[in-house]
């Protein structure tokens, strides 16, 4: 663990600046920046966020925007296993249950992982070594928390499989990776990172290797083992589609921060960040007839390297022109309540915004 | 990543061997602190055991002797074998009639009876001889040496169809026209149809002659002329285990790996005047690496060297340096030369065949050759100096060793205006590509006939191949090979067992031909007819050296040196002398151990 | 497969010396040769038999067994004859049952030496990458790989058995002493798995820094495994496939005789044989050894491929 510099009080983010969390999982102005030959990278440069248990909150963005990094850095997957002199960056604060993981002993952050908090990956192929039969591994993730023989184990990975709805599961606990389909990959996955009862699950992208017609039956899957385990759920994705379904929060990641959050209705039927707006018109509806072709954000994710000054998604801000009052360009917008627990980071006027948003955006979706 | 494994590049092989040969030479420097010379414990002394006996006082009786060698025999069998050191270790285990003397120098070249009570009986002006078997002679199965078994141990020379690779002298003396068809063909009972031997009782054997040979009883001193067994003759695979006559047998022979010979309990000291029968045990072990070789002669763990080839040039640096009394530094009986076959222009005339002579610098040819000590004398004429009639470097008829010791570009100039080149011409030199110090000799000849305007091309051909590529007049002549690089032993000490195919025109032959220079010479061919007819010792040697004198009149070879080469003996290794018999070789036969360690 | 291989040898055995003009019963005979006993030992040699003849011949021989005559001698080559060598005047079977043994113990000591070594420092290295560790290993590899085997094989010899006297480094069979067999043998395989060591580390480092980074040892993290679990199980397994592979090849190589090694050390194997078969123009012998040495690939793939479907189970099925 190398640079644990606790920069001050998040600058204008709604955290808390006292060390005592309330929240099951809160996270403070979290950095995670990596050195490469071409600089530092600042994947995620101060995010913050609280999830309650039982609780889902959607990450959503594009590639690049930090989410992924973000859930691995939760997951202390940052530094477990970083061989070599370049080494991830990470600070601010990360408590889970209590606890503060970046600070604390790896090795208790290891026992951690796959009991506390346990994670599902984009890609079950990849994800799952392929030489290994699927009982096997999931035994292997039981039996590093609980000290039972292999039969037990066995038995418990039979009924996580049967539990995730995998046909005859005490035959296909034998097979391997490779003789699954890519649903059924992605059950015995989340049978395995469910096997320890987590209080956290994070779901990367856990859909987006599948067909439509089995990302609903995944969806629905987590939806229920959420209920049933009552777990803290944190769903990351591209696609607004899979949170609308799961989640009660949504956080809108852009260039390595938040810039905006709150309850899924409030950001869905009542967004206040242009690229939001964007997310929203680039998003497929089935409930609505289609009347335009969908709309993608236009131009390119912002580099993180060398951040220009103010706000990041300026450059492809259909609304950078509009005249703003009392604002210097070069400064960053930061997240203000738009809302009850509502936040986005735009320099637009409330006004300005809702007004665009209601005649301009909305009537088109 | 590569998988690219490539281990060695040439240029990086020899930097790595001399970066070892350097290692080597500080590594073992260990133990050499007891070579001081002459001591009882000791090495005997550098050149202590060339042609005199080293430390023969010392030789106990009992211990293992311990031989190594780079190569194995040709075959271990009596009528196959043709290596130098074969004949010389073959007589641990096999017996003739009569054998060398085993004495140091020039006596070890002449004859003494084995198995024969007596030198043989000559009669009929040369053409008959008789012998007479010791008592007591036997088999390693306690069976008495016959007359019989003499008979067909010769006899086997016939079957050259069966048992090839062996020297067919015994044949072309007896039967010149090859009427008997061999033991394997004999239609006779008792497989004795050999004419030309009667062996009228077991213990008397008498040869007839076609026509006389005065070197005839030196051919029957060669281990070919070996009793062999008939009831005992595996035929081809005779050489893996041969019937012994002497006092070691085999034991164990892996071809290619080792070799161990042990006592024959039969064989009676008071029945062989010549062998000593040191040592308990015998053993050889064959290496693929020279260096590896020279090592472990350095490092005490074998005696000698069985090919006697002398030391690779690694482990004799080493060794002269820090073991220098471990050391003998012999005449090997070949010498080295060039040969200018008279068949390719313009060296059919003698002129320019002297300009070559004259303009090559002797010193420097020397210097390739490995220098005085590794390379021996820079050689003046034909015949090598452990043959009789030999007189070393005192016959010089063109100075080679003296006044045109670096090369006389005047007196070659003046020879080639005398041939009608006076502005030099241009050859081929043909060398064989896997001999490197005989490369180096066509090197340094080429630079020094530059100077005098004759201009020779290096073709280095196939070693293996000598006897289809430079064997071949034809072949010669056609490849425009106007100086061949070459060397020769004898097979036996004399002018014959030497010179007779290189020098006399009846063995010009159109395959396998060894007289390159094409010598067609009443004179020397006469020479020759004389000296087989010629019985007393003084006359052999008169004629010679007449023959020598004539083939160096003749100008067809540029001798570069009398060969020595540098031989190992252990410290623990006693009754060591080098013997003209075998070529200037250790006497295998009567060596001991001073501790049977 | 495995016929075709043997026809190609025998091409190449029996054509080449054609096309070089090697006359092999000439180099036969000797300095005396006279070309009546050529043609006999010709004749023996079946030389002047058609080559599909003398093919056919061989293949009789290994099933069947095989007698040579000539001249009123007789020998016999009992099956599975693979030639009989006239230089050597033994069958070259024998030969290659003689010598195998030691070939195969000199290639199987020197490979658990160089796995030993050239994994662990393989891995170690991927471990510690762009460090000191990594850049020393790696140069120590380097010069592994560059250097010739006579070169470290004689500065062995020059430094443990003559100079520190610590070795005989003389060849015992394992039957006669189990001590002095590993005596003898102990610098040639040092020697031959610091070659093989040094490529083994670069490979294991790469392909483990390849697997690395795969997703799976993230999810194997992500459970909570040990990193010596995650390391030592999930990312060896994975490495283990291409290093195996090069395994059954080099062992099956190694198998036709490692002659630098075997004549720097004067180890009587195959190598040597053929070493030794070449200088002496002992065709049967250079041809039995490698009939041998393409066998000896040839099973070595096969089993490289056994072993595949045994470490990846995606193989089992297709």
């Amino acid at each position: 663990m190398s640079d644990l510099t606790k920069s001050g009080a998040a600058v204008g983010e709604p955290t808390g600046a006292s060390p005592a969390p309330t929240a099951f999982l809160e996270v403070r102005d979290l950095k995670v920046h990596f050195p490469t030959d071409d600089g530092l990278v600042k994947s995620v440069d101060g995010l913050s966020f609280q999830l309650e248990k039982g609780k889902t909150l959607g990450i959503v963005g594009e590639s690049g925007s930090g989410k992924s990094v973000t859930s691995l850095g939760i997951m202390g997957l940052h530094t477990a296993g970083q061989y070599g002199k370049r080494k991830a960056q990470l600070s601010g604060e990360i408590w889970l249950d209590g606890t503060e993981l970046l600070s604390a002993d790896p090795d208790h952050v290891r026992k951690l992982r796959g009991r506390e908090m346990s994670m599902i990956f984009q890609d079950p192929l990849s994800a799952l070594h392929p030489y290994y039969t699927i009982g096997h591994q999931i035994v292997e993730a039981y039996r590093v928390h609980h000290p039972v023989d292999k039969k037990t184990a066995k038995r418990r990975a039979v009924e996580m499989l049967d539990r995730v709805g995998i046909p005859q599961p005490d035959k296909r606990v034998d097979s391997y990776p490779h003789e699954f389909s890519g649903g059924m990959r992605q059950r015995a996955m989340i049978a395995m990172s469910l096997v320890n009862n987590p209080e956290l699950l994070i779901a990367d992208e856990p859909t987006t290797a599948l067909d439509v017609t089995v990302q609903a039956q995944i969806l629905d899957l987590i939806r229920d083992l959420q209920k049933e385990f009552g777990s803290a759920v944190i769903v990351i994705t591209h696609d607004l589609g899979v949170v609308a379904e799961l989640a009660d929060d949504i956080l809108v990641m852009y260039g390595g921060r938040c810039i905006e959050r709150g309850p899924a209705d409030k950001v869905f039927y009542e967004p206040r960040h242009p690229y939001t707006w964007g997310l929203l018109g680039s998003m497929p509806r089935l409930d609505r007839e289609q009347q335009e072709r969908l709309i993608p954000v236009k131009g390119s994710p912002p580099s993180l390297i060398n951040v220009p000054s103010g706000c990041a998604f300026n450059p492809r801000c259909p609304y950078a022109d509009i005249p703003k009052d009392n604002v210097t360009r070069t400064v960053r917008p930061e997240l203000t309540e738009v809302d009850t627990r509502h936040w986005a980071a735009c320099h637009m006027t409330q006004e300005q915004r809702e007004r665009i948003w209601t005649e301009e955006i909305a009537p088109k979706l | 990543m590569t998988t690219q494994r490539t281990p060695g590049r040439r240029k990086q092989a020899f930097a790595a061997a001399a970066a070892v040969a350097a290692l080597l030479t500080t590594a073992a420097c260990g133990g050499g602190d007891d070579d001081n010379g002459g001591s009882k414990s000791g090495a005997a002394g550098f050149d202590a055991a060339n042609n005199k006996v080293a430390q023969a006082s010392e030789a106990k009786k009992g211990g293992t002797l311990k031989f190594g060698g780079a190569q194995d025999a040709d075959s271990w069998d009596t009528t196959r074998g043709y290596y130098g050191f074969m004949w010389n270790f073959a007589r641990y285990y096999s017996r003739q009639l009569v054998t060398n003397k085993t004495e140091p120098g020039k006596p070890g070249a002449e004859i003494t009876p084995d198995l024969a009570s007596g030198l043989a009986k000559v009669t009929d002006d040369g053409k008959t001889y008789t012998y007479t078997l010791r008592d007591g002679v036997t088999w390693e199965d306690g069976k008495p040496i016959t007359s019989k078994d003499i008979k067909y141990g010769i006899e086997r020379v016939w079957a050259q169809d069966v048992l090839s690779g062996g020297p067919t002298y015994l044949k072309d003396f007896l039967d010149p026209k090859g009427e008997y068809k061999g033991p394997y063909k004999d239609t006779s009972k008792d497989k004795l149809g050999l004419k030309a031997i009667d062996t009228p009782d077991d213990k008397t054997i008498v040869f007839h002659l076609p026509t006389a040979n005065s070197d005839f009883e030196e051919v029957l001193a060669l281990v070919s002329a070996s009793p062999v067994r008939q009831d005992k003759d595996t035929k081809s695979k005779y050489g893996l285990h041969p019937f012994a006559t002497g006092p070691y047998k085999f034991e164990s022979y892996s071809p290619g790996k080792n070799l161990t010979l042990v006592r024959n309990t039969e064989w009676k000291q008071a029945s062989d005047p010549v062998r000593k029968a040191y040592p308990d045990k015998i053993t050889v072990q064959f290496f693929s690496d020279a260096n590896q070789l020279d090592q472990r002669l350095l490092n005490g763990d074998l005696d000698l060297d069985i090919n006697q080839t002398g030391m690779s040039p690694q482990g004799r640096t080493t060794a002269l340096k820090q073991h220098k009394a471990n050391l003998d530094n012999p005449v090997s009986g070949y010498v080295r030369y060039a040969v200018f076959p008279q068949s390719v222009k313009p060296f059919d005339n003698i002129e320019c065949r002297k300009a070559v002579i004259y303009g090559a610098d002797h010193v420097s040819l020397q210097t390739a050759r490995g220098g005085p000590v590794a390379g021996g004398d820079i050689g003046t004429n034909m015949l090598p100096p452990s043959v009789p009639g030999a007189e070393g470097q005192k016959y010089d008829p063109y100075e080679i060793a003296g006044a045109n010791k670096t090369g006389n570009a005047d007196e070659a100039k003046k020879a080639l205006k005398a041939c009608g080149k006076p502005n030099g011409f241009s050859t081929t030199i043909a060398v064989r590509n896997n001999k490197p110090v005989e490369v180096a000799t066509a090197q340094s000849l080429q630079a020094s006939l530059k100077k005098v305007g004759i201009n020779a091309q290096i073709d280095q051909y196939d070693g293996s191949q000598t006897a289809g590529i430079i064997g071949s007049p034809s072949n010669v002549k056609k490849k425009n090979y106007g100086i061949i690089i070459m060397g020769w032993g004898p097979d036996f000490p004399s002018v014959q067992g030497y010179g007779l195919p290189l020098w006399d025109s009846k063995y010009i032959l159109d395959s396998g031909n060894n007289n390159y220079a094409l010598i067609d010479d009443k004179k020397i061919d006469g020479l020759f007819d004389t000296y087989v007819k010629t019985l007393d010792d003084a006359g052999k040697t008169k004629i010679s050296t007449e023959i020598n004198h004539k083939v160096m009149e003749g100008a067809y070879y540029l001798p570069f040196t009398f060969e020595k080469f540098i031989n190992w003996r252990s410290d623990n290794l006693a009754n060591v002398y080098t013997s003209n018999g075998y070529s200037g070789m250790y006497d295998f036969v009567n060596l001991g151990l001073k501790s049977a360690k | 497969m495995l016929v075709v291989i043997v026809m190609v040898v025998f091409g190449i055995f029996f054509l080449v010396p054609k096309w070089a003009g090697v006359d092999i019963a000439a180099s036969f005979v000797g300095k005396q040769a006279d070309p009546a006993s050529v043609e006999a030992v010709r004749e023996k040699l079946g030389l002047s038999d058609p080559i599909y003849h003398q093919v056919w011949e061989f293949f009789k021989g290994i099933f069947a067994g095989r007698t040579y005559s000539g001249g009123g001698d007789v020998t016999q080559c009992a099956a599975p004859c693979f030639g009989y060598s006239f230089r050597s005047e033994q069958a070259v079977w024998p030969v290659l049952t003689d010598r195998f043994p030691v070939t195969l113990g000199l290639a199987l000591g020197a490979a658990v030496l160089w796995l030993i070594f050239g994994l662990a420092a393989g891995v170690l290295s991927a471990l510690k990458r762009g460090t000191f560790w990594d850049r020393g290993a790696m140069v120590v590899a380097l010069a592994g790989v560059s250097l010739p085997i006579y070169f470290t094989g004689l500065l062995s010899l020059a430094i443990f058995a003559f100079g520190l006297h610590w070795l005989d480094a003389q060849y015992v069979p394992l039957d006669q002493s189990f001590g002095g067999y590993f005596g003898g043998m102990i610098l040639p395989w040092i020697t031959l798995a610091f070659l093989y060591a040094a490529m083994y580390a670069r490979i294991t480092r790469a392909t483990m820094l390849e697997i690395l980074g795969e997703d799976y040892i993230r999810t194997a993290r992500a459970k909570g495994l040990k990193e010596q679990v995650v390391i030592g199980k999930h990312a060896m397994r994975s490495t283990m496939t291409p290093i195996l592979t090069m395994l059954g090849m080099d062992l099956g190589a190694l198998i036709g005789g490692a002659i630098l090694t075997e004549s720097t050390f004067n180890l009587p194997g195959l190598g040597r044989a053929v070493l030794d078969a070449i200088k002496t123009q002992d065709l049967p012998i250079i041809l039995g050894v490698t009939l041998i040495t393409s066998l000896a690939v040839l099973l070595a793939n096969l089993v490289v491929d056994i072993l595949y479907a045994v470490i990846d189970p995606r193989v089992r099925l297709a």
